[in-house]
């Protein structure tokens, strides 16, 4: 069912949260993943505030979906999402990065409650989540996993054996996302290493295809409504986003994939994400 | 043994590992209801395709794609499930390597992985088969138990084990047949502890895999000779069984280690490590293969040139007994 209006309000409130929580952190612990974990905020708070069959207070619940952030350099955005629904105190995030802190940049799935597979390596999330995906069907569990990969991972080969492998294997209760920023560290994908018809790619390894925006919560919900409708095959939701979404100075620069925060910045981020919210929710 | 762990397969003495191997994990197929065998185009180069054959719902083949089996493997344990790996030694050890440390040790998951043509013993093949590394690096992933059993009946028996233990284990396997040290599968084995097979007093042959073989032929002929060579067959190379090291320091003070693997970073290395933190003087050589890429042949024959089956070992004893060791008899300050 479509989100109604007042769902996707409620949405965008969370994730104005979310995007200033991500700022707070990154002043705090020194540095962070800013681009990417402001890029893919949308898609991860209308997993986990409206369609993931998650229940914080049982982590380890064995017919819970499951979602790897195989782009795992998001991991600051995903635990200002996982502190917010209440996996861990969100007290805890003050030290993220800090010596002996359980947050690193990379989430650890030994260390941080929710996080269902420890990732930051890069192309390796794709395969987990078909190992995961295969094992419900031989469990017979009804449990679906969700996988968010980054645009720039596309280039490692692992990403590709595990879409042959999907695909093979007719995984209907898998559901990946490509989170499209268009940059990678030095520069945009398409400059470094060509991944476009990137849907057509998908499509030749047996998966379907939608391609939709990645900032427009009417867009995602419907994408992954339908995914659960689509049978005999993975689906792939490819997210045009924003690398840097929300906040001007960082919006589609390569530079801020990582980075600091003095007060100065970090004032004018969340100033430029209050304005951001202002003018759409009113 | 545990009660109920036995196994059993007619003419295990003619079999090769991999053969055991494969007949094995077959029958713990119904006990362990949760086991998933997956390869990468190898069920039958590494025999786990036995199990597939009597499992088909429960066998994965991925292709020639071993990166993402490991990530899958990863999955599959996350699920619940227990995935049993194979390929052979190289492509587990070297090219995939950081999957298996990253996806399946960090995460201290439920993979094990029985890993064939080991060594040098796929020896025509040429080094892109060989694997003289695997023992080196798979010894240095925390939470890894690493295994190198002598036989095919020590095979059975490790296999049995690691499923019996939580986490990751590496069990690395030859290729071909080599004749078996054991004659039953009923003598004590235990991951972490190793086997004294015969007792001596001269020098300790420290051995695992093929090299037990090489190393109990080696005894014989010193025993002709005169000398009283003690074998222990450190079929678990992590956790090392130090105390047997530091036993064989104390009693026979000369020590060498015989494996199919590096030189480097292997059984000798792990044995060394013991012997110096130890601090106690102790003649000490490492056998296997030296700093090179093997030349291509017969294993036995490259067993021959690299001086670690039964000639190479009695040579290298003759060498260690002529050396002067100084003696030290206080191991009171023994932790």
């Amino acid at each position: 069912m479509p989100l109604s209006q007042e769902e996707i309000k409620g949405l965008e409130r969370k994730a104005w949260d979310i995007r200033k929580n991500i700022i707070e952190i990154t002043f705090t612990c020194g540095g962070s993943h800013l681009g990417g974990s402001l890029s893919q905020t949308d898609v991860l708070v209308a997993l986990y505030y409206k369609y993931l069959n998650i229940d914080p207070a049982r982590p380890d619940w064995e017919d819970r979906d499951r979602f790897i952030l195989s782009k795992g350099h998001g991991g600051v955005g995903w635990a200002a999402v996982l502190g917010d629904k209440g996996y861990f105190d969100k007290a805890l995030l003050k030290n993220f990065n800090k010596t002996g802190s359980p947050f690193g940049m990379h989430l650890d799935s030994l260390k941080v409650k929710g996080c269902d597979a420890s990732t930051g390596s890069l192309g390796h999330g794709l395969a987990i989540a078909t190992g995961l995906a295969i094992g419900a069907k031989l469990k017979n569990k009804s449990f679906r996993t969700y996988c968010m990969m980054g645009d720039g991972e596309l280039c490692e080969g692992t990403v590709w054996e595990a879409a042959i492998l999907a695909g093979h294997h007719k995984l209907d209760n898998l559901t990946g996302f490509v989170d499209r920023n268009k940059l990678m560290i030095d520069g945009p994908t398409e400059q470094i290493t060509t991944l476009e018809p990137l849907a057509d790619k998908f499509k030749a390894f047996g998966w379907e295809t939608l391609t939709i925006d990645g900032h427009d919560y009417a867009a995602i919900g419907g994408a992954i409504e339908q995914a659960w409708t689509i049978k005999g095959k993975p689906t792939m939701i490819i997210c045009n986003t924003v690398k840097g979404k929300c906040v001007d100075l960082m919006e589609n620069q390569p530079s801020w994939h990582y980075g600091g925060l003095n007060s100065d910045l970090r004032d004018q981020a969340l100033a430029c994400i209050d304005s951001h919210y202002k003018t759409i929710l009113g | 043994m545990a009660e109920g762990m036995s196994w059993s397969v007619t003419d295990g003495d003619k079999l090769t590992q991999a053969e055991i191997y494969g007949e094995v994990l077959s029958q713990l197929g119904d006990r362990y209801p949760d086991i998933v065998a997956i390869t990468a185009d190898l069920a039958t180069s590494t025999k786990i395709g036995r199990f597939g054959k009597k499992y088909p719902e429960r066998f994965i083949n991925v292709g020639i794609a071993e990166n993402s089996m490991f990530g899958l493997a990863a999955g599959l344990a996350l699920a619940g499930l227990r995935p049993v790996v194979s390929t052979f030694a190289v492509f587990t050890a070297l090219r995939s390597a950081e999957h298996v440390r990253t996806d399946i040790c960090y995460q201290n998951l439920n993979v094990k992985i029985i890993s064939t043509h080991a060594g040098i013993s796929f020896g025509q093949a040429g080094s892109t088969h060989h694997c003289t590394e695997d023992l080196a690096v798979m010894r240095s992933f925390p939470n890894m138990t690493v295994i190198a059993p002598a036989d095919g009946i020590e095979t059975g028996n490790a296999v049995v084990a690691a499923m019996e233990m939580p986490g990751p284990v590496y069990i690395r396997i030859g290729r071909g047949f080599e004749p078996p040290v054991y004659k039953d599968q009923n003598y004590g084995f235990a991951i972490g502890k190793a086997i004294t097979m015969r007792d001596g007093k001269d020098i300790t042959l420290i051995a695992c895999g093929v090299g037990v073989l090489h190393a109990m032929r080696a005894a014989d002929v010193l025993d002709k000779q005169g000398l009283s060579a003690r074998v222990i067959n450190m079929h678990t190379i992590k956790p090392i069984d130090r105390d047997i090291i530091l036993k064989a320091v104390q009693e026979t003070r000369r020590i060498v280690t015989v494996e199919d693997h590096s030189i480097m970073g292997g059984l000798g290395t792990a044995v060394g490590e013991v012997i110096v933190e130890s601090g106690k003087a102790c003649g000490f050589k490492k056998l296997g293969v030296p700093d090179c890429f093997s030349i291509v042949g017969y294993p036995e024959d490259l067993y021959h040139h690299y001086k670690f089956d039964a000639d190479g070992i009695v040579e290298t004893v003759g060498e260690l007994m002529r050396r002067e060791i100084e003696e030290d008899e206080d191991w009171e300050d023994e932790d």
